[in-house]
């Protein structure tokens, strides 16, 4: 986003902000409202502010409530745990700060590492299969519109199912997470591969005929490095997806943990830090991952010299 | 037909490419549509050909032929005394498209060792054909840049350096400079003569330009369309060296001048 | 044993048929013809493998339960299609576009917002959105209405992108040609830009129709009253009733790709002038 975005981004983000702040006036002020005539005392607006912006169990938490809460989860946690742990050999610190119940990092963690293996397989599957696809046109006329087709059901209803499926022939644990994440990544890294690897113009097929260039040639040198932008846009909404699919998957095993189970607890007891909490590491968590990616896109396209 | 046969002063002439009663028929929706029909003709070693003509009348198609692009639906062709396809298993020919279809994510020496590659040349042999080629196309000293660090003629020059790479007898060549302006065009094409001269190929070259036609070619085809058919063959006199100026010879607008009456006869035939 | 072979048989005849089809001249029917002998081959082998080898129900039932259970319950799938397609999916389909529409005419006037929202509705697109669910249960409660605010969230900012770069997608020299014309700004917005953006708003359309279904039957997964999709999924597969739930999916698999292919074939006759519309 150009240095020139800057200055109206920050605005907007700052718009957001106040709104938010004030919609958490007008979602809390009942609760105020009620405590007060409870009370049988008068609030000024100011006093109503203040309560409003401070309530235990908000409609609407404040983003300063909200960035408390997750310090509380994971930084004071795991300095706890750090501290009562002390003795132990370093590295078994560092697993009990990880796997405290009580921390978000613990759920934050299960839940990344559920995606990355999910987005990890689906995304070496769907090239495999686009590979199959382009060179088959058996395949390509069989298959392809069912891949086509599945873009446009919600495959995520599935979820709940294999879960349940998986844990009654005893697969439970991380793997049924990421086979989730894997299919949901999978479908759009076969579209765009195809695509990518169906990029280079006819004269540059042409070309490769007038060389006598093998199949495997013209796959290695002309269609693989065609594919590349294609594949890395694919890759970026394959990341989000698997993201997705891991945090829906937890809702249906929660109490095996991961951000999903957090935010469904929350919903249970009705703590709605909990569930913001979780949520907006959730968010970062994609944004970590996503422009991880457009970062490996940056280099490898600078270093292919698809951008100047 | 020609007043001083420009090859009589050099060896007997040796058939490269000849194609006889040559016909190519696409199958359309909206009927056969006849690309090519009864093509006859004879092109020799060292020779410089073009072929000129409305959209339509097959030049293109022709060259694609040769090159085994395309498959002719009747009479023979022969490339070198074998088939397109033999001819395009030996590597007989490089071929020029009209866009000069560089890798991006190749340098432009990266671009030349593509064929050279897929040909399976060791790396030295790679490295030194393509210092010479790049000299041959005046771009010594580009080889580390990326093809989009250079300009419009620079890349289709490196296209040519491409097809000179594994030192082909035969260059075909399908509107190369079609996308460049005027002054680069004239440049380039006088290179390409310098070229030719240095290394003595055959040329096939598809133009739709009269004074580039005349200027290049010791041969001029004439075709016409529906059916692309062969209108006329024009030998050309001018000499092999051909500074710029000779365009503005009484000779010179004289072949263009026949030329385009060829053309016109192909139009009131269509 | 023997059914077994028998779906391996069954494949090898199907792949053999698309073999041979692949071989004959391209046409249109050529990939129907392909595709549909795929499924048919896929779902009979599903029926053959899962009762040759004695799979049980509660982890893969055979098609020929499921559509027993889809025969047989066929008004439970229409109470829970009317609540999760019709009342959520589809009311908040239509509010969430509207706004997002509305939205990007207002900053489009502005090039400030429009540099300052154009990142950030990037990044939101990005976000697992979906995770607003249980706030929005708990706002709107666990009726309808709290599924078509989850849907509106979800939709929001992919049309609104995609709008906002469609309003820029006419030409310069077009834009200078109707500004020669004296054309005033609502002449240029309905003659010039809205058609000329409609491609890019149907992509967010696209987007929109499918993210749509998702989010409502993901919303039920955190309370719903006692009908709906994903009320009917989760439970369903919670007791073990895997052949209803499968028939749920059915539903959903119809219901999204027709929403879809309404809105595709919408933009087909609408933007017939795109190159991408174009045979």
């Amino acid at each position: 986003m150009g240095m020139r975005n800057i200055l109206p981004v920050f605005t907007v983000v700052m718009v957001i902000f106040a709104l938010w702040y004030a919609f958490a006036i007008v979602l809390n002020k009942n609760w105020a409202e009620d405590k007060a005539t409870r009370g049988g005392y008068e609030l000024s607006f100011s006093e109503l502010v203040a309560d409003t912006w401070s309530q235990k169990k908000p409609r609407l938490p404040t983003p300063d409530q909200v960035a408390g809460e997750i310090w509380q989860s994971t930084g004071v946690a795991a300095a706890k745990k750090w501290r009562r742990t002390a003795g132990d050999p370093l590295f078994a610190r560092i697993s009990e700060v990880l796997n405290d119940k009580r921390s978000l990092i613990r759920h934050a963690w299960l839940t990344l590492s559920a995606t990355m293996l999910g987005f990890v397989f689906g995304t070496g599957l769907g090239i495999l299969l686009a590979v199959g696809i382009v060179h088959n046109r058996a395949m390509d006329n069989s298959v392809m519109p069912w891949v086509i087709t599945s873009q446009t059901i919600p495959i995520l209803a599935l979820a709940p199912m294999i879960i349940v499926v998986l844990n009654a022939v005893g697969i439970s644990g991380l793997v049924p997470k990421a086979i989730i994440s894997a299919y949901l990544s999978f479908f759009p890294v076969v579209v765009g591969m195809v695509k990518g690897l169906r990029s280079p113009e006819a004269m540059q097929l042409d070309q490769m005929r007038t060389w006598f260039a093998s199949k495997s040639q013209i796959f290695w040198k002309l269609r693989l490095p065609s594919s590349v932008p294609y594949l890395f846009t694919s890759l970026k909404i394959g990341v989000a997806a698997s993201l997705v699919g891991a945090i829906v998957g937890e809702l249906t095993i929660s109490q095996e943990g991961g951000l999903g189970a957090r935010m469904l607890q929350g919903n249970y007891y009705g703590t709605t830090l909990t569930i913001w909490a979780a949520l907006i590491l959730a968010a970062a968590l994609a944004a970590v991952l996503v422009s991880s990616v457009g970062l490996v896109e940056r280099i490898t396209k600078k270093r292919m010299g698809f951008v100047q | 037909m020609a007043r001083n046969d420009p090859d009589s002063n050099r060896a007997p002439a040796e058939t490269v490419i000849s194609a006889s009663n040559l016909s190519l028929t696409f199958e359309t929706n909206d009927g056969p549509v006849h690309a090519l029909k009864d093509v006859d003709l004879t092109i020799n070693r060292g020779e410089f050909v073009s072929f000129i003509g409305p959209s339509g009348c097959g030049k293109t198609t022709f060259l694609r032929v040769l090159a085994d692009l395309e498959q002719p639906t009747g009479g023979s062709v022969s490339v070198n005394g074998m088939t397109p396809r033999e001819a395009r298993m030996k590597r007989a020919y490089g071929f020029v498209f009209q866009a000069a279809g560089l890798y991006p994510w190749r340098t432009i020496a990266g671009n030349i060792k593509l064929p050279l590659e897929i040909m399976g040349l060791s790396k030295s042999e790679q490295n030194e054909r393509v210092q010479k080629v790049l000299e041959l196309v005046h771009l010594d000293g580009f080889g580390k840049k990326f093809p989009w660090q250079l300009s419009g003629g620079m890349q289709q020059r490196a296209s040519i350096a491409r097809a000179l790479g594994f030192d082909a007898d035969i260059l075909l060549m399908d509107e190369p400079f079609g996308a460049l302006d005027e002054i680069v065009r004239d440049h380039l094409n006088e290179q390409l003569l310098e070229l030719w001269a240095k290394t003595n190929k055959t040329i096939g070259f598809v133009t739709h330009s009269i004074p580039e036609a005349v200027y290049l070619s010791t041969k001029i085809v004439v075709m016409s369309p529906r059916p692309g058919r062969v209108r006329e063959v024009i030998e050309s006199s001018l000499p092999r060296e051909r500074p710029l100026d000779i365009r503005e010879s009484a000779e010179f607008l004289a072949i263009a001048h026949r030329v385009r009456e060829g053309l016109r006869g192909g139009h009131d035939d269509g | 044993m023997m059914l077994v072979l028998a779906a391996l048989g069954v494949w090898a005849i199907g792949w053999g048929v698309n073999i041979w089809v692949s071989h004959q001249k391209p046409g249109r029917w050529q990939s129907v013809v392909s595709a549909t002998v795929f499924g048919v081959t896929a779902v009979i082998m599903w029926q053959l493998v899962v009762t040759g080898l004695e799979v049980s129900p509660v982890i893969l039932p055979p098609p020929s339960m499921i559509f027993t259970a889809f025969v047989s319950s066929t008004d439970i799938l229409w109470a829970d299609f009317i609540q999760t397609f019709v009342k959520g999916a589809l009311s908040g389909y239509v509010i969430g576009c509207s706004a997002a529409f509305l939205t990007a005419l207002a900053i489009d006037r502005s090039n400030f917002l429009k540099r300052g929202l154009l990142p950030i509705g990037n990044f939101v697109a990005a976000l697992p959105i979906i995770g607003m669910a249980p706030i929005l249960v708990m706002w709107f409660g666990f009726d309808w209405q709290s599924k078509a605010a989850v849907v509106v969230v979800m939709i929001f900012f992919p049309v609104l992108v995609n709008t906002v770069q469609g309003l820029d997608a006419a030409g310069k020299m077009q834009r200078d040609l109707m500004h020669t014309y004296a054309a005033g700004y609502w002449q240029s917005l309905f003659k010039l830009r809205l058609p000329a953006a409609a491609p890019f708003i149907f992509n967010g359309l696209k987007i929109a129709s499918t993210l749509a279904l998702i989010g409502a039957i993901v919303a039920e997964f955190f309370g719903s009253p006692i009908v709906g999709m994903g009320f009917r999924i989760s439970t369903g597969a919670g007791r073990l009733e895997l052949d209803l739930v499968w028939a749920e999916i059915v539903v959903a698999a119809i219901a999204g790709s027709a929403f879809y292919g309404i809105v595709a074939l919408i933009e087909r006759k609408a933007t017939f002038w795109h190159p991408s519309q174009r045979k």
